[in-house]
Order: structure tokens, then C-alpha cells, then sequence
């Protein structure tokens, strides 16, 4: 089912990539279409955020992981490469695990 | 969009800068790597994803509903939606690059965030070619070595919790989704998203609340159309 979905998205997104290259402009470029697909890489990252760190799949949950992400806060509000805000955030989640 | 030649000096400084952002971006490979064997994909699975999809945000969404427990599927559709700003910066790119046949064909595959951004403002089509190319390529290179690198790192230490490295993927998401939090709205948008993917996760299976979330998108996209046309009267 991994292989499945993967190759999948790699036929769709690649199609994706090809299709803007290759239809007239004029088709998709219009301000409802283009608002929507500036807006949805910002609702779905937040509604991965929110379910990556405060869900276990099936229900609400707050463990380490929160705490990992208020780690990722400060660090991008200091501007940290991206490297550091995602291995910070471990760290700091496994330090945690490891103490309490 | 003209055929002119590039002066040696501008030629050396769009390369210059193309390579910088590639080395840049080719090393979050690791992250990805380590979030995604971290997740469960396999060393195999994770390097398949880097070069078949090749677009960092779709590969890391693929990943994180497979690690939330989703279905793999909600995990491709999450992943394909992601990837439709590609198109966007296509039709943007598209008379500037004026590819035609193999040329778009193999070119199509390296259209992402940053070639985008490193091309999209040229004044010539040479430059904007040199730019979208050196940026597009250096990374494709990298970031599927790193990938690797981070795979095999991650594989090899046991239990990814107690590194934390499901803290990691929360965070890389945040880091993705950062730059484009300065306006009002984009806030607005993200915490409703958000706020509609926590609503539902107790109510659907893992994966939908994501692509229920998309919904937000489109309905700000319907409740700002005036404002718009507003401000283009």
C-alpha cells in the first residue's frame, strides 16, 4: 500500500509540474483558482501540524511532542536554519522523555 | 523574453547564487530522510519518494499521515494537493522558460519552490533558464543524497521516540509553513485549519482531518474574492 501511494503521488505531482508548464496560462490562471492554491499549502501544513503533534491518530493527545513544537517556535523566531528548528525540536522532545 | 546572450559576469553571479540556495536547500534532505524512516517507510521508500516526487512539502505530508496512522492514500491525496502551487509557478514560468518536447518533459521535474524563485524574476529567457536549472538540478542531486544519509542515519538507531523524532516531523512542517505566516489572513487560515483538523480527528479516520482542513482554503478563497475586486476597481 507504501509503494502504492508513493508512486502515485510521484505520477501526480510530477504531472502536477508538467501540467503548468503546458497548458495556456489563461486556462487556470484565475484569481479564485489562484487565491485557493496560494491558501491551501498554508491550511494543510497547519492541519498537519495540529494532527502530527496534538493527535495519536485517533483521538486529542499532548505529550513531548508539544513541547517539541514550542522549541520549533523559538527557534524560528530566532531565525535558526531549518536543520536546527527540526533536530532541536527532537532534542529537546527526547531530553524530556528521557527525565520525566 | 528575448534571445539575447548572457554577459560572462551575469552568467557566473546567477550560478553562484543558484548553487548557494541548492546547497541550502539539497541539505534538508537529512531531515527528511530521518522523519521519514521515523515514520515507518522503509530506506528504499523513503529514497523512492525524494526522487520520484521530489517536491519537500508533498513528501513530508505523504509521510506524516502514514506516521499519524492514516490510510496511505489520504497521505497522497494530501501529498498532490501540496503539490499543486507547482502548477502555479508552471504557468508562471512556462513563456519565460519556452520549452518545448524533451526539454520540458525532463525540466517539468525539477519545478519546485526555489528553481521557481531563482528563475521566475530573470529578464531573458537564457537567464531564466541558467538560473531555474543550476538551482533545480544542484538540489534534485543533493537533496536525494541527503535524503539517504538521513534514511540510513535514522534506520540504524532503534526506536525513533526516543530521539524525539516524532517531535521532528511536527517542527519541519512548522519550519515549511513559517514564511508564509506574515499575513493576517494566511494566521487566520492556518489556526481555522488547524482548529478543523483537531475538530474531526476523534470523528474520522486518520488522514481525513488534513484533507478536510483543505476545505478552509477553499472557502477563504470563495470569502476573499470581493475584497479583491475590490481593490482591483
Amino acid at each position: 500500500m507504501i509503494w502504492a501511494a508513493i508512486i502515485a503521488t510521484g505520477v501526480g505531482c510530477y504531472l502536477l509540474k508538467l501540467a503548468g508548464l503546458s497548458v495556456p496560462p489563461r486556462v487556470l490562471e484565475r484569481p479564485l483558482v489562484e487565491r485557493v492554491a496560494d491558501y491551501i499549502p498554508v491550511a494543510l501544513l497547519a492541519a498537519l501540524i495540529a494532527v502530527q503533534v496534538f493527535s495519536d491518530g485517533h483521538s486529542l493527545s499532548i505529550d513531548a511532542r508539544a513541547l517539541g513544537l514550542g522549541v520549533a517556535v523559538l527557534l524560528l523566531l530566532l531565525r535558526a536554519p531549518f536543520l536546527v528548528v527540526v533536530f532541536g525540536a527532537a532534542l529537546v522532545a527526547a531530553v524530556f522523555r528521557l527525565l520525566v | 523574453m528575448t534571445d539575447a546572450p548572457l554577459d560572462p559576469r551575469e552568467r557566473s553571479s546567477i550560478i553562484r547564487d543558484s548553487l548557494g540556495v541548492g546547497v541550502a536547500t539539497g541539505a534538508y534532505g537529512v531531515g527528511f530522510g530521518a522523519v521519514s524512516v521515523a515514520s515507518g517507510l522503509s530506506v528504499a521508500q523513503t529514497c523512492a519518494l525524494s526522487f520520484l516526487v521530489f517536491t519537500g512539502a508533498s513528501q513530508f505530508a505523504l509521510v506524516g499521515v502514514i506516521a499519524a496512522g492514516g490510510a496511505p492514500i489520504s497521505g497522497a491525496l494530501t501529498a498532490m494537493l501540496l503539490g499543486t502551487r507547482n502548477t502555479l509557478y508552471g504557468l508562471r514560468l512556462a513563456p519565460l522558460l519556452a520549452w518545448r518536447g524533451w526539454r520540458r518533459v525532463l525540466g517539468a521535474h525539477v519545478l519546485i519552490d526555489e528553481s521557481t524563485a531563482m528563475s521566475v524574476t530573470r529578464e531573458t529567457t537564457a537567464a531564466a533558464r541558467l538560473g531555474f536549472l543550476t538551482t533545480g538540478v544542484s538540489i534534485f542531486v543533493l537533496w536525494n543524497l541527503a535524503t539517504l544519509a538521513g534514511a540510513v542515519a535514522g534506520n540504524a538507531i532503534g526506536d525513533p521516540r526516543t530521539y524525539g523524532l516524532d517531535a521532528a516531523v511536527g517542527a519541519a512542517f512548522l519550519a515549511l509553513l513559517w514564511p508564509r505566516l506574515k499575513g493576517r489572513r494566511n494566521q487566520l487560515i492556518a489556526a481555522a485549519a488547524a482548529a478543523v483538523a483537531l475538530a474531526t480527528v476523534p470523528l474520522v479516520p486518520a488522514g481525513v482531518p488534513v484533507l478536510a482542513a483543505a476545505a478552509v482554503a477553499l472557502l477563504a478563497g470563495v470569502l476573499t474574492k470581493d475584497e479583491t475586486q475590490e481593490s482591483a476597481a
